[in-house]
């Protein structure tokens, strides 16, 4: 990434602009490139696919008439060229038509809409955690010579290996069902977010900590921070107004790679904690092999990731102002 | 942070046994690491010397007992020992694990050295793509092949392989772009040597390097993604203990019999924690520390 840095003064705001129009292009740009690939994948499928679909609605496996199948074909539009069928797909995308679910028949969209509330929230609510539990670990421990600090990191380190599921299952066996603190299925109260938000944030907390934690060290050295001690401020200060502003900065960055993480893992823990979302469906449409069903939310997804990325590097420019353009 | 330290052996002094030293240069942890590694390469060659119980026989007078001395890990529903269950999945998990990393770092390796070396045209183009992949979360990526191609053990490694392979892939490119920068490279540029020379006997050679490192780390998180995907039930099909299919298996039985979630997870933690701490600790042997204490 090279970063110029531009002159101020009135040139600024235009080029901001441009900046702005262009990483708007460069989105449309990566969420086309994900339609095709997405689409691309589908025409892989083995099998006919009025065949899957006729079997799908009886429910076994049925011996159907040609003219069923030319039926069905006809209707999906499964006979036509294959870059007819990719612009329509494109087409219908355009006007937010991700299609129609093959096994329930719904339009994907609405199915998307209703559950992708729950899944969103618990991904930031874990993404907030696990910026808490890190930042807090990095100011505590960081370059102090203390066998807690050692042992801390190597908790980071070990968080960031298990899986969440794991972690959802152990913290669901213990707190729910033993201890009985929270409640084993919560699904609209704030208690029962509690531990499926825990168990997706302690692996990223393990993945962030580290990442803050040598940039921490690191920026520790610098001359400024020395300066600051000279002018008598005290360890906590210099950690929590210099040190810190520049240690988050690779994290930030990494909060937009873990968003996807955060989503894969959502889809586990909603499973691990019985709760609603985009998970559960998700995982019904690949056991049906509801194709358009499937394809629209791993679209979906990739184009939350892309929208999460642009505000991350907007984010990064909040916090350091250095840097205008890339 | 540790300043290594060079010690000499005293001069006439006789040298310790090469695997002494070796021994003493290893950490306690990387030990224990290897001990365990070692561990489930015997169960996973030679199951039956690790298994207490014949991991398929039924005993429905020992139906969800909890961990004791006659059955270690406790039993399932049918009775059957979880242990020895464990012990027999051990090869299908490392086997699809050791798969799903090889197919990853493959594909990486081809996308990330032609982007590396084939110059601006290909390196963008192969860039973009790695960016459009990488906006699909992993298991996604993965849940969509097994949409397209069916449940099956080649499903789940294509569908890891794939799946993990972009986050190797921007890797290697940078690992190849750092190399290709190099004063060793300018020096041979500079001396004449043929480019193709210069590829094969210094780039590649200090590219791949780190990929020892990667492949270690990378079993264990294709391990971790592949019995992700069995937990959601779409692994390998149930009668198999292959460790996902048993976490999976015991998900409907976690409020009443803990040890069947609670124990094939422990497997997989300490498979995939063993493969980290070897895995750092030969990056560090490799690399050198670089800011980690």
């Amino acid at each position: 990434m090279s970063t110029p840095i531009d002159a101020p003064g009135r040139g600024g705001r235009g080029l901001a602009r441009a900046r702005l129009l262009w990483q708007g292009l460069g989105a449309v740009a990566a969420l086309w490139a994900a339609a095709s690939f997405t689409f691309l994948v589908q025409t892989l499928m083995p099998g006919d696919r009025a065949m899957l679909l006729i079997n799908m609605a009886a429910g076994n496996l049925t011996n159907p008439s040609p003219e069923e199948i030319a039926a069905v074909n006809a209707r999906y539009g499964f006979d036509d060229p294959v870059l007819v069928q990719y612009l329509r797909y494109l087409g219908n995308l355009l006007r937010g038509d991700l299609g129609v679910s093959f096994q329930q028949h719904q339009p994907v969209l609405a199915m998307i809409g209703e559950q992708i509330g729950p899944t969103l929230t618990l991904a930031f609510s874990a993404l907030v955690t696990a910026w808490v539990i890190a930042v807090a670990l990095t100011l505590a421990c960081t370059a102090r010579e203390h066998p807690l600090s050692r042992a801390a990191s190597a908790l980071q380190v070990a968080l960031a290996t298990i899986p969440p599921y794991w972690i959802g299952t152990i913290l669901l066996v213990a707190f729910a069902v033993e201890l009985r603190w929270f409640p084993v299925e919560g699904q609209h109260s704030l208690a029962g977010l509690v531990l499926p938000t825990l168990s997706l944030a302690l692996p990223l907390a393990g993945y962030l900590g580290q990442v803050l934690q040598d940039e921490f060290a690191r920026v520790l050295e610098q001359p400024f921070v020395t300066s600051a001690r000279m002018r008598g401020m005290g360890d906590l200060g210099v950690r929590l107004r210099h040190v810190l502003r520049h240690a988050v900065l690779p994290g930030v960055t990494l909060s937009g790679w873990a968003l996807g993480k955060l989503l894969s893992g959502a889809v586990l823990i909603e499973a691990v904690f019985a709760r609603q979302g985009l998970g559960g469906l998700l995982v019904a449409a690949t056991s049906a092999r509801d194709v358009p069903l499937v394809t629209g939310i791993v679209l979906t997804s990739a184009a939350v990731y892309v929208v999460t990325n642009l505000l991350v590097d907007h984010a990064y420019r909040l916090i350091d102002p250095r840097i205008r353009l890339s | 942070m540790n300043t290594p330290t060079l010690t000499l052996p005293a001069p006439g002094a006789r040298r310790p046994h090469p695997l002494t030293a070796l021994a003493a240069s290893v950490p306690g942890s990387v030990g224990l690491a290897g001990a365990v590694l070692l561990f489930f390469l015997v169960a996973a060659l030679w199951p039956q010397a690790l298994q207490t119980h014949d991991p398929l026989q039924m005993d429905l007078a020992a139906v969800l007992q909890a961990p004791s001395a006659a059955h270690l890990f406790g039993t399932d529903q049918t009775g059957r020992d979880t242990y020895s269950r464990l012990i027999e999945g051990t090869r299908q998990s490392l086997g699809i694990g050791l798969g799903a990393t090889a197919l990853s770092l493959g594909l990486a390796l081809l996308l990330g050295v032609t982007a590396g070396l084939g110059g601006r045209v290909a390196d963008a183009v192969i860039s973009r793509v790695l960016d459009v992949l990488f906006a699909f979360p992993t298991l996604f990526l993965a849940l969509l092949f097994v949409t397209v191609f069916g449940v099956s053990v080649a499903t789940l490694i294509v569908a890891v392989g794939v799946g993990t392979a972009p986050g190797y892939a921007r890797m290697i490119r940078g690992q190849v772009l750092a190399v290709r920068g190099a004063g060793y490279v300018e020096a041979a540029r500079a001396l004449g040597h043929a480019p193709a020379r210069i590829v094969r006997q210094h780039i590649l050679p200090n590219a791949i390097r780190p990929l020892v490192v990667m492949l270690t780390l990378g079993v264990g998180q294709s391990i971790v993604w592949a019995s992700g995907l069995a937990f959601l039930g779409l692994g390998v099909a149930p009668p198999s203990p292959e460790w996902g299919a048993l976490l999976d298996a015991g998900r409907s039985y976690v409020t009443r019999a803990w040890w069947l979630e609670v124990m094939p997870g422990l497997a997989i933690v300490a498979f995939a924690l063993s493969v980290t701490v070897i895995g750092r600790h030969l990056q560090d042997r490799l690399e050198g520390k670089v800011g980690r204490p």
